[in-house]
């Protein structure tokens, strides 16, 4: 054990013993009546009582050896963080090593991408077939429009600083941008998906003119109502949207006009290669992989741009802005029409992906996990993002195939029952030991000499 | 007041023509009828005590509240004017030129230093980042806009002596270092009159010094008027070329600074008279307190 490296003194060690014996006396405690004893079914009809102290004494051990492990290893912690004090407090500058963080932002974006550009080929490798790497590249797909999502939605919470709790009211007015055009007029996906995200952007605005004078929790509170009226007006107006019954037969993707089918001036028939039910699929992964990067790039690409340096200093004090002759209306309504816009995009290919689409699809709950991936991300981190929605997307997923937990909890047990609790344990985790998000630093936008990322405990979350 | 003599109040148009400005706040009034000018190229003070109105007169000018009563104009060198008490809060600075600082820092703490000063820049840039279209193709016209830019920002660091610490946060700063970067923000809007709410306030005597000597520069060799509000004597007394004295939201005194210190209303609003006193030097001085006489009396607060 550490004891005997760190040299504590005697007193110290003894509190902490004593301190161990405490949570063990109360693990016992806890254990006599929960524990102790189990009743299993008689030979009859009657209940026997099981003795089960070893138990009970293995538990409390278990505890006390804990107990002192922890005491031990935050007492070195301490130490170690009394010699070096943190960046935040320097009156001088502080060229330390690049943190975790930094350095995940670094390698992490590339990693992302190289992996995200390769999955079809991965999963086609590893399962033995295209066909059978559908599960994993409708995954892939899933998990990209979240990251869409999360990256559209980071511009209008994580730069602008604005709290907006109906974004998937922007998704929807994309998917039905989208499904209504096709079925109507007869419009093409390439000359939907920009009407789609004009339309949803200039939904942004026309609810961002009268709301962004609101700040905080207001906003919030509007947003929310916002994306609950979109979803009943979907539900209500039947004569256009169809109302609960949704649309149906939505025009499938293309290739550029070249439909995925399996006739003569089909993809295969026109590229010469076998046809397979799967390219369509390939294709759309590649298509929300576009359009994801598209947004990163843009929302990158502005943050550089005065507009995107307007927005950050908006999220830190919006009175010194307008000192600076900001016009934070503007500013606002560019940010939320902008996310709103991407919205748009990623809700034209939900209903070119699905074929169907209704209502249901746009709830609050979507626009909860959007909101989670972007908090959970880190507020303005496009690298936290991404890795956010892997995590919220990908996670749950993962549950079904955690076959060896029966293996530990018996046949019974069905991991997926539990996703939602072990989602929620999650999410308390992340927000003990990281309450700015997984990658809470900020880079700055310019920079005179190397770019050293600005620590999360000055940057602002934003007030509305 | 005409009393004092000044060739450069005829020579020139004052920068800042306050006339009979009042603010009310439901039935309390913050500033009543007040009327002063800051002539172009002077450092002007508005003094008084707490709670007598001086920045309440800061936000009606820079557009943070609407005056419930009278004109504020600003002149610019060509002859252009402004009437302030008309325009949004953002266009006060980005059409008539004021910018200010403010009483509690304001920086954009999670920003870089430098960030913070290009922030500030955001009209030009914006103007040749053509609205952000031409900047998102990355044209040549925007790049060199923001080398200008930077350059400039550059200028600023190092006269306030924080070109080291350009790539740290602003938040990360000390509270001296904190004051002279927002004022080098505000400077970064090419501002006409430039408000400072209390610059002075929390720093040592050398802070002081430096600052003194930082606002003698603005207004030598820059086109920028100041005007300030200060607690800190040493600053009001050594640098101003004029001071405005407020109390209960009105003016009790407008002169040069030995003018001001000589004034038997400013002595008695700053530093109070003896109960058995206060009828004999409100007879002296002319004024009636509409306010009760109490405050006035005793200690000072």
């Amino acid at each position: 054990m550490a004891a005997s490296q760190t040299a504590l003194p005697g007193n110290a060690m003894a509190g902490i013993l004593r301190d161990a014996a405490l949570y063990a006396l109360v693990t016992f405690g806890l254990c006599v009546p929960i524990i102790a004893y189990r009743t299993d079914p008689g030979p009859g009809t009657e209940l026997v009582l099981v003795p089960r102290w070893g138990l009970v004494a293995a538990l409390c051990a278990a505890i006390f050896v804990a107990r002192i492990v922890q005491r031990l290893v935050l007492l070195r912690r301490d130490a170690r963080r009394a010699l070096t004090p943190s960046p935040a407090q320097a009156t001088e500058a502080v060229h330390g090593e690049p943190d975790a963080g930094q350095k995940t932002s670094k390698v992490g974006l590339s990693l992302f991408i190289a992996v995200a550009l390769t999955l079809p080929m991965i999963a086609a490798l590893a399962t033995g077939g295209l066909s059978s790497a559908r599960y994993w590249i409708d995954l892939g797909i899933l998990i990209l429009t979240y990251v869409m999502l999360g990256w559209g939605l980071n511009i209008v919470v994580g730069l602008a600083g604005l709290l907006d709790l109906g974004y998937v009211a922007f998704y929807a007015v994309g998917a039905y941008s989208y499904a209504l055009l096709s079925t109507t007029f007869g419009l093409s996906f390439w000359v939907c998906l920009p009407l789609a995200g004009l339309f949803a952007g200039l939904w942004g605005m026309i609810l961002g003119f009268p709301v962004l004078r609101l700040r905080g929790d207001y906003l919030a509170i509007v947003t929310l109502a916002f994306g609950e009226i979109i979803r009943l007006v979907l539900i209500n107006w039947t004569d256009v949207t169809g109302g609960g019954a949704g649309i149906s037969s939505i025009p499938r993707a293309t290739f550029f006009g070249i439909p995925f089918t399996a006739g003569d001036n089909g993809f295969a028939a026109t590229f010469g290669i076998p046809y397979d039910s799967m390219h369509r699929l390939v294709f759309l992964y590649y298509l929300i992989l576009a359009l994801a990067l598209i947004t990163n790039f843009v929302t990158l690409r502005l943050r550089r741009l005065p507009i995107g340096r307007a927005w950050e200093a908006l999220r830190e004090d919006e009175i010194a802005c307008r000192s600076l002759g900001i016009n934070t209306t503007a500013t606002k309504l560019t940010a939320f029409a902008l996310g709103a816009a991407f919205g748009g995009f990623a809700g034209s290919f939900f209903a070119v992906r699905q074929g169907f689409i209704s209502p249901e699809s746009f709830n609050f709950l979507e626009s909860a996990i959007i909101l989670a991936i972007v908090v959970l991300g880190g507020m303005g981190s496009q690298v936290g993002v991404a890795i956010a929605a892997v995590a919220m997307v990908g996670g749950p997923e993962m549950l079904r195939n955690l076959g060896f937990l029966k293996a530990v909890f018996g046949e019974g047990f069905d991991p997926n029952e539990y996703r939602l609790l072990l989602f929620g344990l999650a999410m308390v985790a992340m927000m003990v030991w990281r309450p700015r998000g997984l990658i809470s630093v900020r880079l700055p936008s310019v920079s005179l000499g190397e770019r050293r990322a600005v620590s999360g405990a000055h940057v602002s979350e934003g007030h509305g | 007041m005409a009393t004092h003599p000044d060739t450069r109040a005829t020579a020139t148009p004052p920068v800042l023509t306050v006339e009979h400005l009042t603010m009310r706040f439901g039935g309390l009034v913050a500033v009543s009828d007040l009327s002063f000018q800051a002539r172009r190229g002077d450092i002007t003070a508005l003094i008084g005590p707490n709670g007598a109105g001086k920045t309440t007169v800061f936000n009606c000018i820079t557009g943070f509240y609407k005056p419930t009563e009278g004109m504020l104009t600003l002149a610019h060198a060509d002859g252009t004017t402004h009437l302030l008490e008309r325009l949004p809060n953002h266009e006060v600075n980005r059409t008539a030129r004021v910018a200010r600082t403010f009483q509690n820092i304001r920086l954009f703490q999670g920003m870089t230093v430098l960030e913070n000063l290009l922030v500030a820049q955001h009209k030009p840039l914006m103007r040749a980042s053509g609205y952000t279209i031409l900047g998102l193709l990355g044209l040549k016209g925007f790049r060199d806009a923001q080398d200008a830019a930077i350059e400039r920002a550059k200028a600023w660091l190092t006269r306030i002596d924080l070109m080291k610490r350009a790539d740290d946060p602003a938040g990360a700063l000390p509270y001296g270092a904190q004051r002279r970067l927002e004022i080098a923000r505000a400077m970064c809007t090419d501002p006409v009159l430039l408000c400072l709410d209390e610059p002075a306030a929390g720093l040592n005597p050398r802070e002081s010094a430096e600052l003194n000597g930082l606002l003698r520069h603005i207004r030598d060799e820059h086109d920028t008027s100041v005007l300030l509000i200060e607690h800190d004597m040493s600053v009001v007394m050594e640098i101003s070329d004029h001071v405005v004295v407020l109390d209960y939201g009105q003016k009790i005194a407008d002169g040069t600074p030995a003018e001001v210190r000589s004034d038997p209303r400013v002595i008695a609003a700053y530093l109070g008279v003896e109960d058995e006193e206060v009828e004999a030097v409100e007879a002296e001085v002319g004024i009636s307190v509409p306010h009760g006489d109490d405050a006035h009396t005793g200690a000072p607060a």
